[in-house]
This record gives structure tokens, C-alpha cells and sequence, in this order.
């Protein structure tokens, strides 16, 4: 039976089911538990922002603190993984890669292929991505680009509840390393969520908004946050006699990319919405694969909508400006069916 | 730091156990050796770090593990391996890169590996094995399979932030886990007394809370003495060790290198210290085994050695279709 949960409580309640249901899964990240060793409360925290809070009481000995030391303890959920533990490792912030990268890019990504196709490595790295908190340049990025570039690593980055504990539950039961980013501005948005144990598969794009009848003028890409504002633009344009389709990819490894081109094909115009700043992005990353592969059915210049080629400003009124919103998006759809060639 | 003795001391091996230690050694020296004079006929590719003169390392440690036991390794790997049990036919075709290969020729030298006998990879990135320990480590304790995870690294590795980092995290979370410094003298072309920074790598291991033991990396039986003792208390729960053996290792830090860095001290540790040699005497002149025995042990792993060789030069190369195998379970 659905109830209206939040995002947070979502993967809260992924986790639980599946620690309930797998002896093998464990929990392990900086302060997931919160206060080990301290004289206060076990489970002050539960994680920095409170998704795992509560677990570490119901799953004796499962949920880890670990010392500030991500290269370690990264890098122990994945030998741990190919120990025959199922490991959730929280990398706290998306920025942090750069401690730890080698144990995923290097080690993680790599062992399958490197070995010969005997290594199983399923270890679940959640981490906290995206920009509108305040958090400043080294707590903000959006660097899911970066992950998506190597061959060997699942990315999933749900945009809303329900899709966030179906990922979820995919991701633990996935035998291959899954990067599973948590946008933050989404931990307090609500869905109707199954309270039963439910996986969504990978590489299965979500139509979030068809066109009536389903006819459109525009397809829009987004992931994450960003399927929000291209929603809201939708809505506005809808009121001009403008209909886009909405598409959430929700992984961008694997990428549903027949999904987007079939919608291409109907539309014959594409935007990208992108928060990860513009070279070498989903966005370029999905307009290529529509430019060569739907040449012939675009009217119209593929539009990006990215951050620009800078750090994620900390300022609220340089934030707002370095973050696509549905103004920018709308216009970006504006340019595409205006278009004369 | 060190505590009492909880194994039998090295002169307590068994004849079959001091065989079997023999047979490793041997293995591991003419493996290497061979791949040397292979490497310089320009037959195989890419690059190779040689493992020779440190072969009572690897057979020292490996001896007191089993199947529950893991081990990660460095780029100059091919001892470990053969003395956790990977089969050198399948090493040798890898290093040539043929289809037959322990990694089906998609790994090559540096990251040989055989996860079914606990071998988590040879590993091109210094460093890169001791958190990987920690997780295996992890796995054993949760499991309570009484596993042991043993991570091989060199003097550069000690320097690294991943070891340090391991170093800490194993006591913090008292894993059953044995940390083996390999100090040959070089990382690349630079000395570790001056890349090191305390006078011995074994000193660090107070700062981390566990003992920390400095072994004549020459010597078989000091080795296994000390390992044995460090993977017994891993093994009952009394929490990780550092050991540092020290020796030299008789290559270049690559197949190739010119070592112009180096002095003479190849020529002097393979005159006097070298392992096998030592090794040998101790056993003949203690009565223990024969020098026949020895013997055939030789004979028996230069006719491997050269049936591996042979094995790989026959061997197919992977074809077009491996080229996109294996990135993913499923995808």
C-alpha cells in the first residue's frame, strides 16, 4: 500500500527492507550511525542529513562509523564486496571523490573486466550531489559526468521518492559497483511510495510528461533536480500552446538512450537540462547520441541548459544564477520551435 | 609490542612443510628469471616488475594461509601469486597476453589474479591493496569464517595515504588483518631512506596502535616466524600487525631498467643473503631434507616453467568479441 513518504525516508525504508531480507548488506560511512565512542546517543546521526538514522538499532553490528578516511574505507566496502558482504558505503558529498577516486575508478570499475570476467564486485556507493544548498564550491557539484565516463560503474540519481527506493533496492541487488547519487534539495520532497519491497530496473528511462494525445513539440531531458524545473517550464509552456515530453533517464549508466530517441523522433526537438557544469556532460553526452543517431528527424539546433564552466558560487544570488531553473529551460524550448532554418 | 609465540617456530616444520616452502621459492626464482630472458627476447609486452630475491616474503607469509585467507598485491606481484596457489600456466599465458591467461589476457602482468584461492590482484596503483585488506578483512569478521586478509605493499606504498589511512582503520575496527611492508630499498629509483621519512616503516605501526615487527627479508624462516605469529593473533581476534621485511630486489624496479641508481648490493645479496641459498644450507646441513630432494624440486619446476612457456607461446590470443566482454554482470 503507497503512502506519502519523503525521499530521505525512501531510502531509509530501501535499506531496512533490504538489510531485513540480505544478511550480507551493511552500512558503513562517516557518522551513518553517529557517536560511536562518544558518552552521548549510538545513533545521534544516522548520516550527515539523517538517511540512515535508525538502522544502526535495528541491525546490530551492521551499520559501521568509520574515521574521516574515505580512501580506506571506500576502498574496504569494495574488498568487502568481493568477500561476499553486499556493502552501502556513503561517500557523504559527491565532492569528496577526489580522496577516494582511485578505489572506485582504478579498483571497483576495473576488476571484472581486468580479471577476466571473475571478480563480482556489488558494492552500493551512496552519495549527495547537486547544487542550491549554499554549500559552496567543494560541497555542491554535480559531478555524475565523471562517474558515468568509466566503464565499469552503474550510476543511478533518482528525481523523486518513489524512484529513489525502487533504484535503491535495484542497486543493492545489482552484482556490479553502483554509484547511487542523492540530489539534496530533493531529501524533503514527498511521493507516494509502495511500502513493499519493490526494484526499478536500470537503463529504464521514465516519460514524465507525454503531450496530449501523446503529441509534443519539444522532447526535454533532465535527471535529477533538473526533472522538476523542466516540469515546471513544461507547465508554463503548455499555457502558450507549447506541449513538451518530459524524459528522467534516471541512470545515466546504463542510459535508456531508445527511449530519448524515440521521443526525438516524434518531437524533432531536444533540450537538454543539465546541472553538471557543459564539456563533456549528460548534456553533451545525449546530444551527441541524438545528432548521430536522429539526425534526420531534428527541425531544429539540439539546446543545452548546463551551469556555466565555473566552481558552484556560494552567494545565494550567484547560485541561483549558476543553477538551470524553468525560465531558462523554457526559453531554451522557445529557441528550438522558433527555429527557422 | 610483539607477543609470545602461538605457532610452531620455523625449526618445527614439518619435511612436507619445508618441501613445500622450497617448491614455492624455487618457483617464484625461476619464474622470474625466465620471464627476465623472455622479456629481454622482446616477446612479451607491456611492462614487468620481477619479484626475484624476494621470494621468502611471499613463501614466508602465504605458508599459514588457506582457502578463507586473502591476500592483495603491488605491481610486482607474480610472487604472491604463486605462493597463494595461482597456477603459473595460467600466469605466464597471461603475461603474454593470450586468451588462456588467468585473466584471459585482459590483465597482463600487473594484475594477475585468482579470486577462487583468495589472490584479490596484482595492482598497478601503489597503494591500491591495503584498504581493499580492510574489506576482506571486514567480510571475515562479519561472516566469522575466521579468514585472514594479508596486504603485501612496498616502501613507496608506505608513504601512501591509502596505507596510512588502512593502517589506522584496521585497529579502529580490529580486523583481522596482517600488513607486510616489502622494503627492497627502492620505489622506482628512489631510496627509501629518503623517502621514508621514519628511520624503519615498521615504526609506524605504533602510531596506529598494533605491533610492528622488522624481518631479514633473506631469511625463509624468519619470515614465517613472524607472519605465523601476526596471522595467529589476527586470526584470534587480537587485531592487525605490521611487518617490515627488508631485502633487495635483483631487477630493476621494470624489465628495462638501467638502475644507474643502484650500488653493488645485487651481486653481494646473491653471493651472500640470498634466500634460497640460505635456505638450502639450513636444511641440508640441519638434516632435515636432502640435497636430492632439493634436486628434484629444481628439476620438477624448470620442466613447469618451460611447459608454461611453451603453453603461452602456443596460445591464442583473445579476439575481437573479448574486447567487450566482462565490463559488467550485466549491463
Amino acid at each position: 500500500m503507497a503512502r506519502t513518504i519523503t525521499y530521505r525516508e525512501a531510502i531509509n525504508e530501501a535499506l531496512a527492507q533490504e538489510m531485513e531480507r540480505d544478511e550480507r548488506v551493511i552500512v558503513m560511512g562517516e557518522d551513518n550511525a553517529g557517536g560511536e565512542g562518544s558518552p552521548g546517543e549510538q545513533d545521534a546521526w544516522g548520516g550527515v542529513l539523517g538517511v540512515t538514522k535508525g538502522l544502526y538499532g535495528r541491525f546490530p553490528g551492521r551499520v559501521l562509523d568509520t574515521p574521516i578516511s574515505e580512501s580506506a574505507f571506500i576502498g574496504a566496502a569494495i574488498g568487502a564486496a568481493t568477500g561476499g558482504l553486499r556493502p552501502v558505503a556513503e561517500l557523504m558529498f559527491i565532492d569528496f571523490m577526489g580522496v577516494c577516486f582511485d578505489q572506485i575508478f582504478n579498483q571497483a570499475a576495473k576488476f571484472r573486466y581486468m580479471f577476466g570476467g571473475k571478480a563480482v564486485t556489488p558494492v552500493v556507493i551512496r552519495t549527495m550531489w547537486g547544487a542550491g544548498l549554499r554549500a559552496a564550491a567543494q560541497h555542491s557539484q554535480s559531478l555524475l559526468p565523471v562517474f558515468t565516463h568509466v566503464p565499469g560503474l552503474k550510476v543511478a540519481a533518482p528525481s523523486n521518492a518513489y524512484d529513489a527506493k525502487g533504484l535503491m533496492i535495484a542497486s543493492i541487488r545489482d552484482d556490479d559497483p553502483v554509484i547511487f547519487a542523492e540530489h539534496k534539495m530533493l531529501y524533503d520532497t514527498s511521493a507516494d511510495v509502495p511500502e513493499e519491497s519493490y526494484a526499478i530496473p536500470f537503463g529504464e528511462a521514465n516519460v514524465v510528461r507525454e503531450g496530449p494525445n501523446g503529441r509534443a513539440d519539444v522532447t526535454i531531458v533532465a535527471i535529477g533536480r533538473m526533472v522538476h524545473m523542466a516540469l515546471e517550464a513544461a507547465e508554463e509552456l503548455a499555457g502558450s500552446g507549447v506541449q513538451a515530453e518530459v524524459i528522467d533517464p534516471r541512470t545515466t549508466s546504463p542510459l535508456d538512450v531508445d527511449t530519448i530517441l524515440e521521443s526525438v523522433e516524434n518531437t524533432g526537438r531536444l533540450v537538454v537540462v543539465d546541472e553538471s557544469n557543459p564539456r563533456c556532460s549528460l548534456a553533451t553526452d545525449v546530444a551527441a547520441t541524438v545528432a548521430q543517431d536522429a539526425f534526420g528527424s531534428l527541425r531544429a539546433p539540439i539546446q543545452l541548459v548546463t551551469g556555466p564552466h565555473t566552481p558552484v558560487p556560494f552567494s545565494d544570488s550567484l547560485e541561483d544564477l549558476f543553477i538551470p531553473d524553468a525560465a531558462k529551460i523554457a526559453g531554451a524550448v522557445k529557441t528550438a520551435v522558433d527555429w527557422k532554418a | 609490542m610483539t607477543g609470545t609465540l602461538s605457532t610452531p617456530t620455523s625449526q618445527e616444520l614439518t619435511p612436507d612443510q619445508l618441501l613445500d616452502a622450497y617448491r614455492v621459492m624455487r618457483t617464484i626464482r625461476d619464474f622470474e628469471e625466465r620471464v627476465h630472458e623472455e622479456f629481454a627476447g622482446g616477446d612479451i609486452p607491456g611492462f614487468v616488475h620481477l619479484y626475484a630475491g624476494e621470494e621468502a616474503s611471499a613463501a614466508g607469509v602465504c605458508a599459514h594461509l588457506d582457502q578463507r585467507d586473502a591476500i592483495a598485491s603491488t605491481h610486482r606481484g607474480h610472487g604472491h601469486c604463486i605462493a597463494k596457489g595461482v597456477d603459473v600456466t595460467g600466469m605466464m599465458a597471461e603475461i603474454y597476453g593470450r586468451s588462456t591467461g588467468s585473466c584471459r589476457g585482459k590483465g597482463g602482468s600487473m594484475h594477475i589474479a585468482d579470486l577462487s584461492k583468495g589472490m584479490l590482484g596484482a595492482n598497478g596503483i601503489v597503494g591500491g591493496g591495503p584498504p581493499l585488506i580492510c574489506g576482506r578483512a571486514l567480510a571475515s569478521k562479519h561472516k566469522g569464517d575466521g579468514g585472514v586478509a594479508v596486504a603485501f605493499f612496498g616502501d613507496g606504498a608506505s608513504n601512501q595515504g591509502t596505507t596510512l589511512e588502512s593502517l589506522n582503520l584496521a585497529t579502529v575496527w580490529n580486523l583481522p588483518a596482517v600488513f607486510v611492508a616489502e622494503n627492497n630499498g627502492y620505489a622506482e629509483s628512489t631510496s627509501s631512506s629518503w623517502s621514508v621519512a621514519s628511520d624503519d616503516i615498521a615504526d609506524r605501526a605504533a602510531a596506529f596502535g598494533m605491533p610492528g615487527v622488522i624481518v631479514d627479508g633473506f631469511d625463509f624462516f624468519a619470515v614465517h616466524e613472524a607472519a605465523g605469529e601476526a596471522i595467529a593473533r589476527a586470526r584470534e581476534g587480537g587485531g592487525p600487525t605490521l611487518i617490515e621485511v627488508k631485502f633487495t630486489r635483483y631487477y630493476g624496479h621494470f624489465e628495462g631498467d638501467q638502475q644507474l641508481y643502484r650500488g653493488k648490493e645485487v651481486a653481494d645479496a646473491r653471493e651472500r643473503l640470498d634466500c634460497l641459498k640460505r635456505f638450502r644450507a639450513r636444511v641440508t646441513e640441519g638434516g632435515q631434507l636432502s640435497a636430492e630432494q632439493l634436486d628434484r624440486i629444481d628439476s620438477e619446476v624448470a620442466t613447469a616453467i618451460d611447459a608454461a612457456v611453451a603453453a603461452a607461446k602456443a596460445a591464442p590470443k583473445p579476439g575481437p568479441d573479448d574486447l567487450l566482454t566482462d565490463v559488467y554482470v550485466s549491463y
